[in-house]
């Protein structure tokens, strides 16, 4: 298990292979659907400092906020990445983002973005819900709480021992496109003989 | 006439909701526990199952979602005669934004046209409540969580297809399942639990499948051709070693349940309906006297 401490360097990201186990702390943003869309028509300024050797967190949490107004995750577990894809390689090098967090795998634009830019792509297990939510001890801040709602806000958390697997790396693996390579022999004789 | 307290059914309803999305159901647990030992010792497939065995343990203990994606709310309601629809639908509305104020549900209705999210889980079509009338004399809510990613991963082919080879037989049903469920990879949260709508049309295709997922995992299908159907396929999709979450091993597919509806001459759909292993499903039934019993 190989502890990460965020904000991280672009050098201590490129030394992660795929297959290596990790456990994240620090401060990190969830982003999913809405926010990416955002983004990619916006390029707001106000997430550099938030973004910047950080990681974005494919994540719609459930959440529960408390008499003081502050929140806490109640259960976080990853959204499927792929619906990123058309923007995330752009996201990451423009806000210098080190590694997304999902489930799912992404595909060869963003692989090849992880490798240019200096990224991971981080798999949580997808439903551990209940579990990842241990992971996140304080909610820091929400933004766009009321434009994109609950789960599509981007929600400022930071994380101790966030688990997760390195299966797509900065140097050109990806565990998903292995996986697919092999399952795509075996499909194709089982339908064509 | 059957009566009932709105407030008392209100709460039980709450219940009901909440078992759905914090507690996984035996049948499938169980499920999950033999796939477990089935892969090999050390292996990534295995320590993904402890993983996802102790997340089910930690969210029944402490009532908190299985999964953050708490879905679409699938309701199948059957009602003795003369029991009203729209009462029960307005309970069942006011379950549900309870259920959200006390982060049992995540607010999970979006707007399609201008993006805005209700805030309460109940927008147009949410939750999808389908009733039905029956000879017996107690009322049975019928609740499945279906989360996004899997609904996504989820499909429809009409046969033939040629790219496949796939015919309007059993074979052609077979043809298009396999390549369904290799394009699904682990997106849908592997291992799936497989509904299958064979014939119908468009819409009562894509019921059919999903209807079978109200089934429990150890039943046996009525109809003969299909059960063996269910179980070459349960067999041969596991040799596809995408495995739990698509990190590779023998476990794919956890089960299959297929359905078949009369079709038109012209059309052969087969729709697939994907589950995730987090298989939220609860009932629940409700007597005349007032009392009610959840499975």
């Amino acid at each position: 298990m190989i502890k990460l401490q965020l904000p991280i360097s672009e050098a201590a990201i490129r030394e992660l292979k795929m297959g290596d186990e990790v456990a994240i702390s620090g401060l990190m943003v969830t982003a999913r659907d809405a926010a990416h869309k955002y983004i990619h028509e916006n390029w707001p300024d106000w997430l550099k400092p938030i973004m910047d050797g950080s990681m974005i967190y494919h994540c719609g949490p459930v959440v529960k906020q408390h008499e003081d107004g502050s929140w806490s995750f109640v259960a976080a577990g990853p959204t499927t990445s792929i619906r990123e894809e058309p923007y995330e390689a752009a996201v990451m090098e423009h806000y210098k983002v080190r590694a997304v967090i999902g489930k799912g795998g992404m595909g060869e634009k963003t692989l090849a973005g992880l490798a240019k830019s200096g990224g991971v792509y981080l798999h949580a297990i997808g439903g551990m819900a209940a579990s990842l939510a241990k992971s996140v001890v304080r909610v820091h801040d929400v933004y766009m709480l009321d434009e994109l709602g609950v789960p599509e806000a981007f929600w400022h958390i930071e994380v101790e021992d966030f688990p997760a697997v390195v299966t797509m790396d900065s140097h050109g693996d990806s565990l998903h496109k292995s996986i697919k390579a092999k399952s795509d022999e075996v499909a194709k004789k089982l339908i064509f003989g | 006439m059957f009566q009932y307290d709105e407030k008392v059914l209100k709460d039980q309803l709450l219940e009901l909701i909440r078992l759905a999305a914090t507690d996984l159901p035996k049948d499938v647990v169980e499920s999950i526990q033999a796939a477990q030992q089935n892969e090999d010792e050390g292996s990534a497939a295995r320590s993904v199952f402890g993983m996802i065995l102790k997340n089910i343990e930690l969210a029944r203990a402490e009532a908190t979602p299985i999964c953050q994606d708490t879905g679409t709310n699938i309701y199948l309601v059957y009602i003795p005669e003369g029991v009203g629809m729209r009462k029960l639908t307005a309970l069942i509305h006011e379950a549900t934004s309870e259920a959200v104020d006390k982060s049992y549900l995540r607010p999970n209705a979006v707007d399609s046209i201008t993006g805005k999210n209700s805030g309460n889980n109940i927008g147009e079509g949410q939750p999808f409540i389908h009733f039905e009338e029956w000879d017996n004399d107690y009322i049975e809510f019928k609740l499945m969580l279906k989360g996004g990613g899997c609904e996504n991963v989820s499909t429809q082919y009409k046969l033939p297809d040629v790219g496949l080879g796939a015919g309007r037989d059993l074979d052609g049903v077979y043809k298009v399942i396999v390549d369904a469920v290799n394009a699904a990879q682990g997106l849908g949260c592997a291992p799936g639990i497989l509904g299958i709508g064979i014939g119908g049309d468009r819409t009562t295709s894509h019921l059919t499948a999903k209807s079978q997922l109200f089934r429990k995992m150890t039943d046996t299908n009525p109809n003969a051709d299909l059960v063996e159907m269910e179980s070459k396929l349960l067999a041969d999709l596991n040799e596809l070693g995408v495995g739990p979450m698509g990190f590779g091993g023998k476990t794919t597919i956890l089960g299959v349940k297929m359905g078949s509806m009369h079709r038109l001459p012209a059309s052969f759909f087969v729709s697939i309906s994907y589950m995730c292993w987090a298989y939220r499903r609860h009932s629940m039934i409700l007597n005349g006297k007032g009392e009610v019993s959840y499975d």
